[in-house]
């Protein structure tokens, strides 16, 4: 997709489309990122989309609003969130890895950001029901967290296959007062819980605010799901240049719908010298037709009101994505990602469920972090990415350095990891002798993480 | 690749400038027809490909004969965020069953040639994109469909189809809601032609045992922003909805009902309940 002009033409031709300023890709507004975004929504729903745009725009021109909503962040969702030297792993790997660590905002993922940021203007809009899709459960469970802070009422739709897969992610909603319904609809996953949440608030938009939890959708949701996350990507370049001295070589984010990525990569689109990477959820491979590769093999349509790129077949229709992650399993992507794909400024790769399993484990045994599959995405891609370095030259590759946004913690993914790796039954001690079981363990303490699993990956190809 | 945002067309919400309406439009010398003879126009909508492509034909065709004035075919998709439980579950059939878009311009040009209903295609915008807005407008003219109604298509992105409507001559049928502000009432009103599709409670399709009173007001407002027909849609089911918005509407829209009743006796009762919605008399055994 990616064309082979240069970042300089890219920001000129940008100009025009995105309305910013001196060249920058920063800033864009929407509703159109290139050929991407816009408004392909029904009429219902056009006031209420108009009246969030107009509300948001006023926002972020009130000292006040912004004032609380960084407050919020500060007191409530733990921001800034702090940035890891992975040190152990970066040695491995060849290279200098640093980890954005939204996995330890509160709730567990960067989703609080975007949730916190649009409760608030959801309160502004005198809105007193929130209703909201989720995948992996993170946006669901932040926007619960939300709904019960602010004191509304939270309807959460989740794909049935979703429901099961994240089981744990089900429960805490419940417990913080969200009523989770399970949608069984078509795939019964992501896109399938964003269409029946859409048919929600058609009925009920005088009281409820619809919030979307990726940088996907109709206009004003890209532009204003991004900027409320853009604290990760702006912390994180301040954070870098207050450790190392200058900018990163390369910024990683996972890709799905694309909220952590937009994120993190907006404070770094002007640096010209800052390749960024963001890494699609290959599923089984993209030679396969199971993944959710939707920048890599998706063609332009729309879906869920904005042009973007989709996965569908020769009638229009979407093509069911599959990952092992279900927090990236939909098959469009967020407009903007589209653009910058198109314009060449962020390169998207496909990683696989194998490659993305086998770097949440080199994580967890080289860092002590468990990150979500979600985040192991990217985290793959940096790996990757590493290995390409060292390739070309392994002395030059020591001193590169790598940001990863770790967009959310594992522990949602536990059961998966589980069925993945084969854990979860602990070694009986007859079967060991305990005063011998030093010597024992130590003849594969170094064993590389991949070498050890999955434990069914022949039945996952 | 087209930029369907960019004004470089000529006809654009952003502008104000829409095309004409069509002189020759199918739908509004029928909705004329209809007001010649003091009733409103009876509208059916039926999915092509539920259960089957040639049943939804059948059903079509037992729906023309039986009094609908005017047929939407819907086009099935996978992602219909407008529709309510018994759509979708026809929809999702009618998919399963291997219905292709191409199916479309089959069942208009049959039902076309054995009733004398108008059809017009109802569809998400993503099938027709794919296809090519042209290339389909073109095909569906050639099947003698008469235009097109967007339930997720609203004149702000509709460029391409201005000029693929014009250039076919098919009718641009948009909708128009209570939420509506006056300027989008104005805008929908001159983006339109044939008639405006007025959706008569806020929420997706589905029968219901009233139909709100928010539609007269809205049809009132519609009117009085310039359009020249007015349908109403959404939540009909029975004889009385018919008398009752007819009296202030040009034309009523069947939807659900008509699925519902094609699930359960085939297309023989899809045209029993059209007699009934037409208020004709029961056919002899």
């Amino acid at each position: 997709m990616a064309d082979n002009s240069t970042p300089e033409q890219d920001t000129e031709l940008a100009e025009p489309f995105l309305g910013a300023q001196n060249g920058s890709l920063r800033n864009a507004t929407g509703p159109y990122f290139g050929d991407f975004g816009g408004q392909w929504m029904p009429e219902s729903l056009i006031q209420a989309m108009d009246e969030l745009e107009d509300t948001f725009e006023k926002a972020k021109a009130d000292p006040e609003f912004l004032e609380e909503f960084q407050r919020l962040s500060r007191e409530y969702s733990n921001r800034p969130s702090l940035l890891t030297e992975a040190e152990r792993l970066s040695e491995k790997a060849g290279v200098r890895i640093f980890l954005k660590r939204e996995d330890l905002n509160h709730t567990g993922s960067h989703k609080i950001n975007n949730v916190l940021g649009q409760a608030l203007l959801a309160k502004k809009m005198g809105k007193t029901r929130l209703i909201a899709e989720t995948g992996a459960g993170q946006h669901g469970v932040a926007t619960a967290t939300a709904a019960a802070y602010f004191g509304m009422d939270c309807v959460v739709y989740m794909g049935e296959v979703d429901t099961n897969r994240q089981a744990l992610n089900v429960a805490r909603m419940q417990l913080l007062g969200a009523k989770v319904i399970a949608v069984q609809n078509g795939s019964r996953t992501l896109k399938d819980a964003i269409n029946e949440a859409l048919r929600d608030w058609v009925a009920n938009v005088e009281d409820t605010h619809y919030l979307l939890g990726t940088a996907a959708g109709a206009h004003p949701f890209p532009a204003m799901v991004r900027y409320f996350h853009d604290a990760i990507g702006t912390e994180a370049r301040q954070q870098l240049l207050d450790r190392t001295g200058r900018l990163p070589d390369a910024v990683a984010a996972c890709v799905g719908g694309g909220s952590n990525a937009i994120g993190m990569f907006h404070a770094f689109l002007d640096d010209e010298s800052v390749e960024l990477y963001g890494l699609e959820p290959g599923g089984d491979g993209i030679d396969t037709d199971r993944h959710a590769a939707t920048i890599n093999l998706g063609r332009p349509g729309v879906l869920h009101g904005a042009r973007t790129y989709l996965m569908q077949d020769d009638d229009g229709q979407t093509i069911e994505s599959h990952s092992i992650s279900a927090g990236l399993d939909y098959p469009g992507v967020g407009p903007e990602h589209a653009y910058l794909s198109d314009i060449g400024r962020v390169s998207y790769q496909a990683v696989t469920d194998t490659e993305a399993m086998d770097a949440l484990r080199a994580l967890c045994e080289s860092e002590g972090i468990i990150p979500a599959i979600e985040s192991a995405h990217a985290l793959a891609g940096a790996l990757r990415l590493a290995e390409q370095w060292k390739a070309e030259d392994p002395e030059t590759a020591r001193n590169k350095i790598i940001a990863v946004c770790l967009s959310g913690r594992g522990d949602k993914d536990m059961s998966t990891a589980v069925e993945w790796f084969g854990l979860g039954k602990a070694t009986p001690s007859s079967e060991v002798n305990a005063a011998n079981l030093r010597s024992q363990e130590s003849g594969n303490a170094d064993a590389p993480a991949s070498e050890t699993g999955p434990a069914d990956s022949e039945e996952q190809k | 690749m087209t930029t369907p945002h960019q004004d470089a067309g000529r006809y654009s919400a952003a502008t104000k400038r829409f095309p004409e309406p069509n002189p020759d439009s199918k739908v509004s010398a029928r909705i004329r027809d209809c007001r010649d003879q003091g009733r409103p126009a009876l509208i059916g909508y039926l999915p092509v490909g539920y259960p089957t492509v040639d049943e939804s034909i059948r059903a079509g065709i037992e729906l023309g004969r039986n009094g609908a004035d005017i047929i939407e075919l819907g086009i099935p998709y996978s992602d219909p965020v407008m529709d309510g439980p018994v759509i979708q579950d026809a929809t999702t059939v009618a998919l399963s069953n291997g219905f292709k878009v191409d199916d479309v311009f089959r069942a208009a040009r049959e039902i076309t040639d054995q009733t004398d209903a108008v059809v017009v295609v109802m569809t998400y915008w993503n099938p027709v994109l794919r296809k090519g807005v042209d290339e389909f407008a073109r095909r569906l003219a050639e099947a003698g469909g008469a235009g097109i109604i967007t339930p997720d298509l609203v004149p702000n992105e509709a460029g391409e189809w201005f000029e693929a409507s014009q250039a076919h001559g098919l009718d641009r049928i948009f909708l128009a809601a209570p939420s509506s502000s006056v300027e989008r009432l104005d805008m929908i009103a001159h983006a339109s032609s044939g008639f405006v599709y007025a959706v008569s409670v806020m929420g997706v399709t589905g029968a219901r045992s009233s139909v709100s009173d928010v539609a007269e007001r809205l049809v009132t407002d519609i009117r009085a922003a310039g359009a020249e027909n007015v349908c109403v849609g959404l939540g009909v089911s029975r004889r009385e909805h018919l008398d009752e918005i007819g009296a202030y509407a040009d034309g009523v829209i069947v939807g659900t009902a008509l699925v519902k009743a094609l699930g359960a006796g085939g297309p023989e009762a899809v045209g029993r309940l059209a007699r009934e919605l037409a208020g004709r008399p029961e056919q002899p055994a």
